[in-house]
């Protein structure tokens, strides 16, 4: 009752008297939420950007090994690419049918996610085994050392990530979608949302870039 | 439009807490198409001669800036609201470290390995 009285009044303010710009009262919960996990999104942004220096200052340093153009597969990257663009798109769906209050939406967008996700991780997975057999492993150069550095923890926020999925779809069916979930949720995608950019980020200088 | 949000605040269960009806089915659809076209854009770029050859990283380098922008705006919602103002302050200075830390990183690298001592190849 309270928020709903307290809602109203901001709607009415002028905008140079809204929140976030000084006025009309302190930010909702959701949006100081979402800031702080913004703002570790963005630390983690900064951490990856120093394992791109690292693989632009190192990429060609191959040690008379294999290139890049000699190991990427370039069909394979352009379906791991859609995989996490789509995952990328039903996430986004999905956290908007769990706010406008729909859970078997929600479940059904949170399932195609996690799978099209984990289709991303089983293709990255099986080219660095390839890669490690024909004796291209990380010890190879240090070439390949940026690049499963690089690679490899991309694909370990994934994980997590899909790790986090099962553990928020288990809170809605648990607890429904209550305000708390929802918040959860709305860091969740967001942080799957970070990991498509920095997917971009890789595929670009990595793979285009160094065929 | 005072109006139409104050229905929005109605509509909703007691209890719940408020939030603002920013995102829709549809610019997730818009985004999603702005990507793919961007993507394949990058691929087609990268593997034809579509592009005059030595402008393609910067052609790559311009379309994955166009990708991530749509992946702001669309996906994660940054616009010019009010709510969204620290988030692109926060934003600009993440840029900037990034920019900082590759840019610096590949430059000074640069410089030491063009003033390195000739190694024989063994």
């Amino acid at each position: 009752m309270t928020i709903a009285a307290i809602d109203r009044t901001p709607t009415a303010v002028p905008t140079e008297l809204a929140r976030g710009r000084g006025g009309g009262g302190p930010a909702t919960k959701r949006v100081v939420v979402a800031y702080g996990f913004w703002i570790f999104i963005l630390s983690d942004m900064v951490m990856f950007s120093a394992l791109f220096a690292a693989y632009a200052v190192l990429r060609g340093n191959t040690a008379d090994g294999p290139t890049g153009a000699e190991l990427f597969n370039l069909r394979n990257v352009f379906i791991e690419t859609m995989c996490l663009l789509l995952s990328s798109y039903t996430c986004g769906l999905g956290a908007l049918s769990a706010e406008r209050r729909h859970p078997e939406r929600f479940l059904i967008f949170a399932a195609c996610t996690f799978v099209l996700g984990a289709a991303f991780l089983v293709i990255e997975a099986t080219e660095f085994a390839r890669m490690v057999e024909i004796g291209a492993g990380p010890s190879r150069s240090g070439f390949l050392s940026a690049f499963f550095t690089l690679v490899g923890m991309h694909g370990l926020h994934v994980t997590s990530g899909l790790i986090a999925l099962v553990y928020l779809v288990a809170q809605v069916m648990a607890k429904g979608l209550r305000a708390a979930v929802l918040r959860r949720l709305l860091c969740w995608s967001l942080f799957w949302h970070a990991l498509d950019i920095v997917w971009v980020g890789v595929f670009t200088l990595v793979y285009l870039m160094g065929d | 439009m005072t109006h139409t949000h104050e229905h929005v605040f109605d509509d909703r269960t007691p209890g719940v807490e408020e939030h603002e009806p920013t995102a829709s089915y549809l610019s997730y659809t818009v985004g999603l198409g702005l990507a793919i076209l961007a993507t394949i854009a990058s691929f087609v770029v990268s593997q034809t001669e579509l592009l005059w050859p030595p402008g393609i990283p910067v052609g790559l380098i311009v379309l994955a800036f166009a990708q991530i922008g749509v992946h702001l705006v669309f996906f994660l919602h940054l616009g010019s609201g009010p709510d969204s103002t620290n988030n692109i302050l926060a934003l600009a200075f993440g840029v900037l470290i990034v920019f900082l830390i590759i840019t610096g990183s590949v430059w000074i690298i640069a410089n030491l390995n063009s003033n390195m001592m000739p190694m024989s190849v063994h």
